[in-house]
């Protein structure tokens, strides 16, 4: 299996987060298989289908799994069994357990005193202002909406200010204001130099957020850098179609002549076209169909999901 | 009081099992009430109740709810994870759990062992109770707290505990004596106030002595286990 480590535009020095040839695994089970990598201050994101590994990686970073091999440090320093580093670091975990019994405010006031801030209340209020959950910080946690709930924990997390924020999957069960409007605030966060990780497995959340990107697929790291470049990557590739028609073989006929077309196998059922270019092969067969006289009745990209374009960027 | 100790207190009085905490300490003092009205001898009935159900049911089963209530319930449902996050030595959230938990326990066991006690005998023979089982939801809470961080049932492992090896093995073994929370607690009330009621089956050395090693040892091992708390089981 090759990695394709695209050269990132970052800083070669040092990264605030490094993990350094880490590996994790459960009894016989993989999680993650010597992954290297250094998050610089501004946003990542961290890509890969559901399995992969991402949260292995974020809880190793937050010191909540120790390695199997390797060293996961922030600053320097180790993460497993240093509290520490919860000095410089934020954590939004995926799983939404809050201590419903307390009012949004208690719970960052709460927080904001383990963390020993000199004035816990200016800090929660603060943090509740930039999540923009002042309005209902009197109510009980456990009255919240999804989202709601998921904007206290980020302000929790916000408290004191971490240099590093990790989030697991924090657009999960949001709806799209809500989902804008953290995306807009970790934009913000990277902007003034918070080191920022978020896990997804949605190509266009990482799209919208991050400049670069991790990608994790079964465990390995198969990219790393500019997401622009990795999107390219990922477009480039060949694509499936399974295409029916009202003649199927007269339309083999026509289309193999084509150059954005790499293959054709005929079916009981219809066509199955490699297109060697997306853009160009979805533009060219209405026009082919319509010269021919041939009436289209299904196109159907077969491999669009996540996992084959992970699994392509493997291959490569 | 520290801001876990307030969040721990918080969240067990907030929850329903809060209330089971009423039943026993109600139907202990109920028993002997009744009894004392009837006018029945204290031999007749004070071994029954006091060690019968106030010592050996009463005092374990309200700590192995409220032991496993200050950390097990944190940690099944994830909230452990917004307490562990922050830069606190391990040791002050330890303590801080286990002090509510060892405190919780004394006072809901204590109250009504005092009060069967008097009923039953002397205010002398309540004293030595609240003594005893002060001692003892002191040694009961580490256990019950280190139980939490050792196993994903801990509430089962702490039946097995009560109900097998002090219960059960307790009886036959006689060795297990010696490891037995509830022997302690015996002896120490019994020494403080020998009554026939009471019979105590080790030395008081041994049972003071044991009951600091269950304390010491039990939370340090919880310190550790903390320490290195993982989130498992989840791989993607």
């Amino acid at each position: 299996m090759t990695t394709q480590t695209l050269p990132a535009e970052t800083p070669t020095t040092t990264g605030v987060v490094e993990l350094s040839t880490v590996s994790r695994w459960y009894g016989n089970v993989v999680a993650v298989n010597d992954i290297s990598m250094s998050l610089h201050p501004g946003v990542t994101g961290l890509l890969g289908p559901n399995g992969a590994g991402k949260t292995t990686v974020l809880h190793m970073m937050a010191g909540f799994l120790s390695p199997s091999k390797g060293t996961v440090t922030i600053d320097g320093k180790p993460t497993w069994r240093n509290p520490e580093i919860y000095r410089d670091l934020g954590l939004v975990t995926e799983r939404e357990a809050v201590h419903g019994f307390l009012t949004a405010r208690q719970f960052v006031t709460a927080c904001a005193k383990m963390q020993k801030l000199p004035d816990p209340a200016a800090a929660a209020q603060r943090a509740l202002e930039l999540v923009e959950m002042t309005g209902a910080a009197e109510r009980r946690i456990e009255t919240f909406s999804k989202g709601m709930r998921q904007r206290t924990r980020v302000a929790a997390a916000l408290v004191h200010e971490p240099r590093v924020l990790l989030l697991d999957e924090p657009f999960n069960g949001m709806d799209p204001r809500q989902r804008m409007h953290m995306m807009e605030l970790l934009h913000r966060l990277g902007d003034n130099g918070h080191t920022i990780l978020f896990s997804s497995h949605i190509l266009e959340e990482v799209e919208q957020v991050a400049g670069l990107v991790q990608v994790i697929v079964a465990g390995r790291l198969a990219a790393s850098g500019d997401y622009r470049k990795i999107r390219r990557l990922m477009t480039n590739r060949p694509h499936v179609f399974a295409v029916r028609s009202s003649d199927d073989r007269r339309l083999a006929v026509a289309l193999i002549a084509e150059k954005s077309v790499a293959g054709i196998e005929i079916e009981a059922n219809g066509l199955t076209v490699r297109a060697s270019d997306y853009g160009s092969f979805t533009r060219v067969l209405p026009r082919i169909a319509l010269d021919q006289g041939i009436r289209l009745r299904q196109v159907v990209p077969s491999d669009e999901s996540l996992e084959s374009v992970f699994s392509y960027l493997l291959e490569g | 009081m520290s801001t876990v100790a307030f969040i721990t207190a918080r969240g067990l009085f907030g929850r329903r099992r809060a209330l089971l905490l009423l039943p026993l300490p109600v139907l202990l003092i109920g028993l002997a009430a009744i009894c004392r009205a009837y006018g029945v001898s204290p031999d007749m009935w004070g071994q029954a109740v006091i060690v019968g159900l106030g010592l050996v049911v009463v005092l374990p089963v309200v700590a192995l709810i409220v032991g496993t209530g200050v950390l097990g319930s944190e940690v099944d449902d994830g909230t452990i994870v917004h307490i562990l996050t922050k830069p606190l030595p391990r040791y002050e959230i330890i303590l801080a759990k286990y002090g509510v938990a060892a405190l919780v326990t004394a006072v809901v066991a204590a109250v009504p062992l005092f009060i069967t006690g008097v009923l039953a005998g002397s205010v002398k023979l309540g004293a030595a109770l609240v003594v005893a089982s002060v001692i003892g939801a002191f040694a009961y809470s580490a256990l019950f707290l280190l139980f939490s961080l050792l196993s994903r049932r801990p509430v089962l492992v702490g039946l097995v505990y009560i109900l097998v090896w002090e219960g059960l093995l307790g009886n036959f073994v006689s060795g297990t004596k010696n490891l037995a929370v509830g022997q302690y607690v015996i002896t120490i009330a019994d020494k403080i106030a020998p009554t026939a009621i009471l019979e105590s089956t080790i030395g008081l050395t041994t049972a003071i002595v044991m009951s600091a090693l269950f304390i010491v040892l039990g939370t340090l091992a919880a310190v550790n286990r903390l320490s290195s708390f993982s989130v498992a089981g989840e791989t993607s």
